[in-house]
């Protein structure tokens, strides 16, 4: 029986100190009108052998294209020994690190992470860990409310140059609760935050500001306007940042006078793999005087009572096993091993690592975008610096060209007109630090040769697929 | 320790960054950083032997027994591990097409049919990250399905007073009051009280069954049909679905919306702490309401069901479709399984559980509900050792540690004093739950004759007990340079 160890012996002898004849007796008090029928759309159980042939057949399947898309998940080298360290069983089955005193390596872990995360951000204190980037932010914004006591009116500035996945994600979670997301318009020359737009609601009651960086388009937003912006009105300013960039670019804490109150975001390039989006982690950051009202786990260091250094979670009054109705998030199990992953992953490239990776996906997209706005018919939309990503407007439909560049192992990008209809065909594009010369230079190639086709046929290219 | 502590200027693990830095043009100085971040500066070796030891520093499955109740601690097959690792899959990016993906959709869809099977619920989303956030979902979706019916005076969930925190957090997370109602002294809900509690106001009741103190809810069936009465639905908590895999069908049991935890009964790891996976299934009314994006099948291709398809969604709960690298391991561990493995995991996490708690009680160990059949899990009350002895279960918790044995869940649920709530899972051996039995009987002694022992444990851990109130009152969550 796989991963059942019981012999016929041991059941005999288990079934006699219980008392009963079958292990079925021991279901008695289900009422039997319950009871299952045979499952049906469960198939009969596979060896490892044959259920590793299923798989890698599967995996074969969806090939290994090149990646030009960005978009919120980013393809990055994660070295050998994060993921085996992360996977060995003493982190990998290990739980919630409840018993403090046998769980020290993984809140010593969390506790370098806190700090780790700290300094890339510039800001005071750090959590365990959330969900995933967009489901954090929406913990930010409800964080937010309960911080800004001032504010009466639950209403959140978002700019529409956030990442739209995001702004949905924060949507269906914090609406329940009567927050309203009012949205910022961008401008449609540098592909910023609308400062005509923003200005028109100084002076109004909002709890906060979200502040992306750099924002859905790979453009930088001017932090330290925003950020002053934000608290010459009353409202909290919550950073949602790309942490590679914060290597090299201005971090939230120290944006505009007083620096971001709340810093979150997408933990994702700090080492966890893009596997279809997920698991990834969100993390955030805040100011000392806010940590009582931050949710998800907190590590402290502490003594025991020998006065030796430990590590136990701490502000525990905060949670859900608690406090219950009155929690600050109903979050119990977060993204651990992944906080693991980022954990080693940042020691291992330090602060000059880092920056390194951060300063090659810059310089790789900048030659990316060079060399595609060298195509006919292909050009930028916004003249605002773009950082590690950026957007491209197509004289011909992108769904048809991401198609056929498809066809040909191009993964070309990240199609905007769903949720950007005003920029017409517009396309996001990215080149992280492992996209080669030869792979930019073939995106290019096919790109060109799409584009030309399509303007000699005037009509939709056909996909070719196999 | 620390990492932080290691750090030298200037040492770096060469191999692992670009070999140069090259300049960042096109950005304005203002917006730049001025100094790098001060993260640690080691080498390949050092990070890699600082973090093997911390690993030795914990307790987990892979090496001890860890019968946390509520929490379903089983074996994390290896496998699952390194099939969801494949390079192709672990490359695969969220955007990318469904023509480059339906190996992974694949996998995807058949873990929706199978869930939907084996819970006996009419359809299955996938995308919730963990067991709090499939809660969230529920009953947003039960907020969803009141809302759509202009239904808008339910403003009450009922929760028994015996229920995770997690369900009255999430239930105020919805916009929602609560209502706790009483457990009875045999473990089952207070029927008589749900009586009273229901009316026009009631939007639904949040329920585990088997329930967390350990018992089958008997009168589930009458429960169903009064909320039903009262116009409220029925959320399934499954922290406890081990028990009943394959045997008895939340659907079945009348429950419009559930929630499964995959970390727990699909065996995928729990990490240190996450991630997890919650998918939620739901009966036929709730279906328009499901969370997205989810996958379907045309009989040729899969494809993605998003906001265009189900315009009644609750909508994303991430940025993404949930933790999919989590979803592929419990796909590899329900293929290995099979239809006939799914009904043995209940049946051999009852059996241990019920003898183990037979085992116990034998010793003189109190169970908190005698009269009851255990499920895949049991209380007992260590009432009389903290009033005769002075020993604590949190007395007893520590010395376990030095037994080698993790802790079971301790003072949950809050309605028993002084609890273990223990759950052996299906996975380990007799021999496995005869030496916790020892373990336990020892300790007895120990509180009986040199209570010391037992009040100062542990004593074989990197740390003795520690210092949990010092912790809350002088905070110090991150390191400082010089502190």
């Amino acid at each position: 029986m796989p991963f059942i160890p019981h012999t016929e012996e041991d059941v005999r002898r288990m079934l006699e100190v219980i008392g009963v004849q079958r292990i079925d007796d021991l279901f008695d008090e289900i009422p039997p009108t319950l009871r299952a029928k045979a499952l049906e759309a469960v198939p009969e159980g596979m060896s490892e052998m044959e259920v590793t042939a299923l798989m890698q057949a599967r995996a074969r399947e969806d090939g290994q294209a090149a990646c030009f898309i960005g978009a919120g998940a980013y393809d990055h080298h994660i070295p050998a020994a994060v993921w085996q360290i992360a996977t060995r069983g003493e982190f990998y089955s290990a739980y919630t690190p409840y018993q403090a005193e046998a769980s020290q390596g993984t809140l010593q872990l969390l506790y370098e992470y806190q700090s780790m995360m700290t300094a890339l951000m510039a800001m005071d204190v750090s959590n365990a860990s959330l969900y995933d980037g967009a489901s954090g932010l929406a913990e930010a914004v409800l964080m937010a409310v309960r911080v800004n006591r001032k504010s009466k009116s639950r209403r959140i500035l978002v700019p529409r140059s956030l990442n739209p996945a995001y702004r949905k994600t924060v949507h269906s979670i914090v609406r329940n609760q009567s927050i309203e997301l009012v949205e910022v318009p961008f401008d449609a020359a540098s592909g910023q935050v609308d400062m005509e737009a923003l200005q028109s609601h100084a002076g109004q009651d909002f709890a906060a500001l979200v502040i992306p960086q750099p924002n859905f388009f790979g453009v930088l937003e001017d932090v330290d306007v925003l950020t002053d912006f934000a608290h010459a009105n009353g409202m909290l300013a919550i950073a949602v940042v790309n942490p590679l960039v914060m290597a090299v670019i201005k971090p939230p804490g120290e944006w505009g006078a007083a620096g971001a109150d709340i810093a979150c975001g997408e933990g994702q390039p700090l080492g966890a793999p893009l596997s279809s989006g997920g698991p990834y982690f969100g993390f955030m950051c805040c100011k000392q005087e806010m940590v009582r009202q931050m949710p998800g786990r907190i590590i402290g260091r502490t003594v025991d009572l020998e006065g030796k250094p430990g590590y136990a979670l701490t502000l525990q009054a905060r949670e859900q096993h608690i406090r219950r109705s009155k929690a600050t998030s109903n979050i119990c199990t977060n993204q651990g091993l992944l906080v693991t992953a980022a954990t080693i992953h940042m020691a291992l490239l330090g602060g000059e690592g880092l920056s390194r990776v951060a300063a090659a996906c810059h310089a790789n997209t900048a030659q990316l975008l060079a060399q595609l706005t060298a195509v006919d018919g292909v050009e930028r939309v916004f003249d605002g610096p773009v950082f590690h990503e950026g957007v491209l407007r197509l004289t011909a439909p992108v769904a048809d060209v991401l198609r056929s560049l498809a066809a040909h192992n191009v993964l070309g990008g990240f199609e905007l007109a769903a949720d950007y209809p005003e920029l017409g065909s517009a396309l996001l594009v990215c080149a992280t630090e492992l996209r080669t010369a030869g792979e930019i230079a073939d995106y290019a190639a096919k790109l060109a040769r799409i584009m030309a086709a399509r303007t000699q046929a005037k009509c939709p290219v056909e996909p070719k697929f196999n | 320790m620390l990492i932080q502590e290691l750090s030298r200027p200037g040492r770096r693990a060469f191999a692992q960054a670009p070999k140069d830095r090259p300049l960042l043009e096109g950005i304005p100085a203002a917006l730049l950083r001025s100094g790098a971040a001060a993260l640690p500066e080691v080498s390949e070796m050092q990070a890699v032997r600082h973090y093997t030891r911390l690993s030795q520093k914990n307790f987990s499955i892979d090496t001890q027994f860890y019968p946390l109740g509520s929490c379903t601690m089983k074996y994390n097959p290896r496998a699952c591990n390194s099939l969801a690792m494949l390079p192709g899959l672990l490359a695969r990016h969220p955007h990318a097409p469904a023509t480059h993906s339906q190996g992974f959709m694949a996998c995807m869809y058949e873990l929706q049919e199978m869930l939907k099977d084996v819970t006996g619920m009419k359809s299955v989303s996938l995308v919730p990250a963990a067991g709090a956030q499939g809660e969230f979902a529920g009953v947003a979706m039960i907020r969803a399905y009141h809302d759509s019916r202009g239904d808008t005076a339910r403003r009450e969930i009922i929760v028994p007073d015996a229920a995770h925190g997690t369900n009255p957090a999430t239930a105020v997370m919805c916009g929602y009051t609560v209502r706790e109602i009483p457990t009875l002294d045999d473990g089952d809900v207070d029927v008589e009280a749900l009586k009273q509690a229901l009316g026009p106001q009631t939007a639904g009741i949040m329920l585990t069954n088997p329930s967390t103190v350990g018992v089958f809810e008997r009168r589930i069936t009458e429960i169903a049909r009064l909320v039903h009465e009262a116009g409220g639905l029925l959320y399934y908590d499954g922290a406890n679905l081990n028990a009943i895999l394959g045997k008895v069908r939340p659907g079945d049991m009348g429950f419009d919306v559930i929630h499964m935890n995959l970390h727990k009964t699909f065996s995928t790891p729990h990490g240190g702490g996450g991630p997890g996976a919650g998918p939620v299934g739901v009966s036929q009314r709730l279906i328009p309401f499901l969370p997205v994006p989810m996958v379907g099948f045309d009989g040729h291709d899969y494809f993605w069901l998003t906001e265009k398809e189900c315009p009644q969604t609750i909508g994303k709960l991430s940025a993404f479709a949930g933790n999919a690298g989590v979803l592929l391991r419990a796909y590899v561990y329900a293929r290995m399984l099979g239809r006939e493995g799914m009904v043995r995991v209940a049946e051999y996490a009852t059996l241990n559980a019920n003898y183990l708690a037979k085992r116990l009680a034998d010793a003189g160990f109190e169970l908190a509900y005698p009269r009851r059949r255990a499920t895949h899990e049991f209380i007992i009350t260590l009432k009389r050792q903290a009033k005769e002895l002075g020993i604590t279960a949190m007395d007893f918790a520590k010395r376990l540690l030095d037994h080698g044995y993790h802790a079971p869940t301790t003072y949950f649920p809050l309605l028993v004093p002084e609890c273990f709530l223990v759950e052996p899972t299906e996975t380990e051996a007799m021999d496995a739950l005869d030496g916790f039995v020892e373990a336990m009987t020892k300790i007895q002694s120990e509180a009986e004759n040199t209570p010391e022992v037992v009040k100062t444990a542990p004593h074989s851990l990197p740390v003795r007990r520690l210092d949990d109130v010092r912790a809350a009152r002088e905070l110090d969550l991150r390191w400082n340079q010089g502190s």
